[in-house]
């Protein structure tokens, strides 16, 4: 069944962890939480594929975790506490995690974060971020828009 | 009579518990989070209360997907710090106020507010980084009894901001209806704007924080009707958390007396938010209503003083 629509799903970036999702992503999220035991990580990280059997996840599920697809995994169910704890395992700090969530390497990041954080304006919604992205392009003309991306603060 | 005497709302980062553990506050990053809380402490310090009611939420250390309450109010008599990957907080266990807290359940379910009771639980940093912040790092004992009250806030939908407002009103008549004399705080927790989750995380949103703060403080009527989209669209996907002070609103008279702010970016992902709200001492009531007009200017005044002094905005 297709997930059902929500005015939420218009924010951009964004992947609200509901009782949808929370439905959907319930192997991923007691996989991450096994990671909390030490015999559990060590067990994860001797090999990996065969750990994953111990829980009901999907294909999709199963590769966005052996690829540490960490945005994939939080569309596919997972919440950002639980899949933390992937990273955890995996001996990255949560900004390294952030920094892959969006795109960007962890110095841009942190100096991003230093400067103030993302803005709200360009990203409140998708329709606003598109207008935003428009109005950019019309200004740098010349420039190569970078439609891609999430608005950052200059 | 036990009585709520204010309410403080406080960030809960867990980074400002990693760095207070590891010697990091005097480094200029932290420096700048803990400053804003030196008087803080100073002002708990004097009011010394018997209990804090502290609104938190956990993230995925006591509650995993298996469970999810709504509001879960912690009876028991200790609640140990949780391991959250790290080992738990070198922080002393926190001691709770079962008969308080018993009565507080009683009262709220018959209320109409479906508490669910837990016996037994770990807290994690939502808990014990404010209470670190506020009561400074101790070694051997907290200087007061806690009643933890987890609210969901991780799987959407929270409760929404009005009923958060309505609990905060009925755990006060809990509060008062409970007949030793106890000096009661209540604390929420979280916040301020932050998402860390997907790929528009590091959203921080200033503007709308300081008018969280100001409408917390003067008109929290209007911060109940904010929508859940509309504190996902303007605070983060995980500023959400944010519903959690309005807890503590509700539990304060209508009218407060602001004595303290502060406000800073970042605390690693996070926009750190801090008040302090004081509910007001009632003249006698022969004289409450000549009072008034003369009060309100005074505190007006004191107000603006302590703003002077106090607001640091970052």
């Amino acid at each position: 069944m297709p997930r059902t629509s929500q005015e939420y799903d218009d924010i951009p970036g964004t992947f609200v962890f509901d009782a949808e999702r929370s439905r959907q992503g319930y192997g991923i999220n007691m996989f991450c939480m096994s990671l909390m035991k030490e015999e559990n990580r060590k067990a994860f990280k001797a090999n990996e594929a065969e750990y994953l059997k111990r829980f009901a996840l999907t294909g999709e599920q199963r590769d966005a975790i052996l690829k540490r697809d960490y945005n994939r995994m939080l569309e596919l169910g997972g919440n950002i506490y639980f899949t933390a704890k992937l990273g955890a395992t995996d001996g990255h700090s949560f900004q390294h995690l952030a920094a892959v969530m969006t795109g960007s390497s962890q110095q841009d990041y942190a100096d991003m974060m230093l400067a103030g954080g993302r803005p709200v304006e360009g990203n409140r919604s998708k329709s606003d971020k598109d207008k935003s992205a428009r109005a950019k392009s019309r200004a740098k003309a010349k420039s190569p828009a970078k439609s891609k991306s999430i608005a950052r603060r200059k | 009579m036990a009585k709520i005497i204010a309410g403080i709302g406080s960030s809960h980062v867990p980074a400002i518990g990693a760095a207070l553990d590891n010697g990091k506050t005097e480094e200029p990053y932290w420096k700048r989070v803990f400053f804003g809380f030196e008087r803080s402490k100073e002002w708990m310090a004097k009011t010394s209360p018997d209990v804090a009611i502290i609104v938190y939420n956990d993230h995925a250390s006591a509650f995993s997907v298996e469970i999810i309450p709504t509001f879960a109010l912690g009876c028991a008599a200790e609640f140990p710090p949780a391991d959250e990957g790290w080992g738990p907080r070198p922080v002393p266990v926190i001691k709770g106020h079962p008969e308080l807290a018993a009565h507080i359940a009683q009262s709220v379910i018959l209320d109409e507010f479906d508490l669910t009771v837990v016996n037994k639980m770990e807290v994690d940093h939502g808990l014990t980084v404010p209470m670190s912040l506020l009561f400074g790092q101790r070694k051997d004992a907290w200087p007061c009894r806690v009643i933890p009250l987890a609210v969901n806030v991780v799987m959407y939908p929270p409760p929404t901001g009005h009923r958060c407002y309505m609990l905060g009103k009925a755990i006060r008549k809990a509060v008062e209806s409970y007949p030793e004399d106890l000096k009661v705080v209540i604390f929420g927790t979280g916040g301020l704007s932050h998402q860390i989750s997907g790929p528009r995380a590091g959203l921080i949103n200033s503007r709308w924080d300081k008018a969280f703060l100001d409408n917390l403080s003067r008109n929290p009527k209007k911060l109940t009707r904010i929508p859940h989209v509309e504190y996902m669209r303007e605070a983060g996907a995980e500023g959400i958390e944010m519903v959690m002070w309005l807890i503590m609103r509700g539990a304060l008279d209508d009218k407060v007396e602001e004595v303290y702010r502060f406000y800073t970016v970042p605390a690693s992902n996070t926009a750190v938010g801090h008040i302090i709200l004081e509910n007001q001492r009632k003249p006698p009531a022969t004289t409450r209503k000549a009072a008034v007009g003369k009060r309100g200017a005074a505190s007006r005044s004191r107000q603006a003083a302590h703003r002077a002094d106090h607001r640091i905005t970052g």
